[in-house]
């Protein structure tokens, strides 16, 4: 449901945060990625369980920002690929390096049409809907640029266990969820390691909202709302 | 079956007296010349398996497939000209790609084995074609279940329990005729397939062989894909077993 040319929204989505945690120590090595399952239309929250991260093929995790309907679009390109591969039957296959390329590719020559997918993809590294592009141990779209880009940096380490890991994502989702008004409180997070991706339940993060200040908010100015 | 049809033969928009057109059997025997190739739908599923015949010990094993998948529900195992079985493979590929970008959905068997013998008949329509000299046995699973069609180089093609195309094919459909298909699930109709195939191979007067085996069942998660390597190897054993206790005789 879009409403015209180039500045059109339809259902977007805020923020996806991925974190790597790589092996040295630990017995973990591998990607996790958290979103939250909200799709809005406009300043409407219409959809609550949007899956806003998809594996692809048996390496990759795709995590997306922006408008959803362009992520099925890439969804469909990207299923051709992985099916292109299958049918060849001779050991290759897509990885995230290859994914990384393909996607920018494509993101950079819908820009240069004046017709850009309105998305920000997330996976190893993060392309925008201008096509920029980049790798990085922790990577955030929309709000969580601004939110948990700090948080990230001074608690990413190079031997984060999985549980650690997810730690810092959930309080970076916190963050979120308090601050950006488009967030809804249901998360999953998404695992991927030599064995296969392993996605989470739907869960919720506990709030806490009985601030004294909350409690009576006109009380320093009448009239107000 | 043979007759020569000296002067009708020569173009395939020729018909004999008789109605037939001879082109169209002459393709019909280079897929007969060529390695057997059966395939069964099992209660749970399809088994496709070739025997290929290798023309010179220096070939990589594993090279020169003859199954190929053509979506991830479906695969063709191709008898006769290889490089003609590999155009026809391709243009499957492509309408299988064509048919979910238009619908949404996975290209049902039926409609997949119509689209490519439509295509094999196509060529069997002008002059400045030649027909395609291969047969294929196609597999697949769907909403409908698990189903087998045969395209013959006339583009005529039917659906069957188990078919058998090639060399050894008379050998191979009396075998295939004793089996219980209906309650055979694909794990076993893995082993019978391989023991019809080195059956039927002929020692005398073909070298070696490889055994291509593949399948579409609920094991493999209704994709089409080469039978797991253990499995092969069982297989490949019972057969020589199987061979052996016949020779024994």
């Amino acid at each position: 449901m879009e409403w015209g040319a180039v500045s059109s929204e339809g259902k977007k989505v805020s923020t996806v945060l991925e974190s790597r945690s790589q092996r040295t120590l630990s017995p973990y090595d591998g990607v996790i990625m958290g979103a939250d399952m909200g799709g809005s239309y406009g300043s409407t929250l219409r959809y609550k369980s949007v899956e806003r991260i998809k594996p692809i093929g048996k390496q990759t995790l795709l995590g997306v920002s922006g408008e959803i309907s362009d992520f099925q679009e890439i969804l469909h390109y990207l299923d051709e690929l992985i099916i292109y591969d299958h049918i060849w039957d001779d050991g290759n296959f897509l990885g995230p390096k290859e994914l990384h390329n393909y996607l920018n590719r494509v993101m950079y020559n819908r820009r240069n049409k004046s017709n850009p997918l309105w998305n920000s993809l997330v996976y190893l590294g993060m392309v925008g809907m201008i096509g920029t592009y980049y790798e990085d141990n922790h990577v955030v779209t929309g709000f969580g640029n601004h939110l948990t880009r700090p948080i990230m940096r001074a608690e990413w380490r190079e031997d984060l266990t999985f549980e650690e890991a997810v730690k810092i994502l959930e309080k970076c989702l916190f963050v979120l969820l308090y601050r950006d008004r488009s967030a809804i409180n249901k998360f999953q997070i998404y695992k991927i390691t030599e064995e296969g991706v392993t996605i989470s339940e739907p869960y919720a993060l506990k709030t806490f909202w009985g601030f004294s200040a909350f409690q009576n908010p006109t009380k320093g100015a009448e009239g107000s709302w | 079956m043979s007759s020569i049809g000296t002067g009708y033969d020569l173009s395939v928009t020729t018909f004999s007296p008789d109605g037939r057109v001879f082109q169209i059997e002459y393709a019909g025997k280079a897929v007969d010349n060529s390695g057997t190739v059966v395939g069964i739908k099992c209660k749970d599923g399809i088994v496709l398996g070739v025997e290929k015949l290798i023309s010179s010990k220096m070939m990589l094993a594993g090279s020169n497939r003859r199954i190929h998948s053509v979506h991830r529900h479906s695969g063709m195992a191709v008898s006769g000209l290889a490089a003609d079985g590999r155009q026809i493979v391709a243009r499957a590929k492509s309408e299988a790609t064509n048919y979910e970008r238009i619908y949404g959905e996975p290209i049902p068997v039926k409609e997949l084995a119509d689209r490519v013998a439509s295509y094999v008949h196509l060529c069997t329509l002008y002059w400045w074609l030649r027909p395609f000299g291969c047969g294929i046995i196609l597999g697949g699973y769907d909403r409908d279940g698990p189903q087998l069609y045969i395209v013959e180089p006339s583009g005529v093609s039917y659906r069957y329990f188990g078919a058998a195309i090639g060399k050894g094919r008379q050998a191979a459909k009396t075998e295939i005729e004793k089996l219980k298909l209906s309650e055979l699930t694909c794990r076993q109709g893995v082993i019978e397939v391989a023991k019809i195939i080195y059956g039927v191979h002929d020692e005398a007067k073909d070298k070696a062989f490889e055994l291509e085996l593949s399948w579409v069942c609920e094991e493999s998660n209704r994709q089409h894909q080469k039978v797991p390597e253990d499995l092969l190897e069982a297989a490949k054993a019972a057969a020589q077993a199987a061979l052996e206790e016949m020779d024994a005789d």
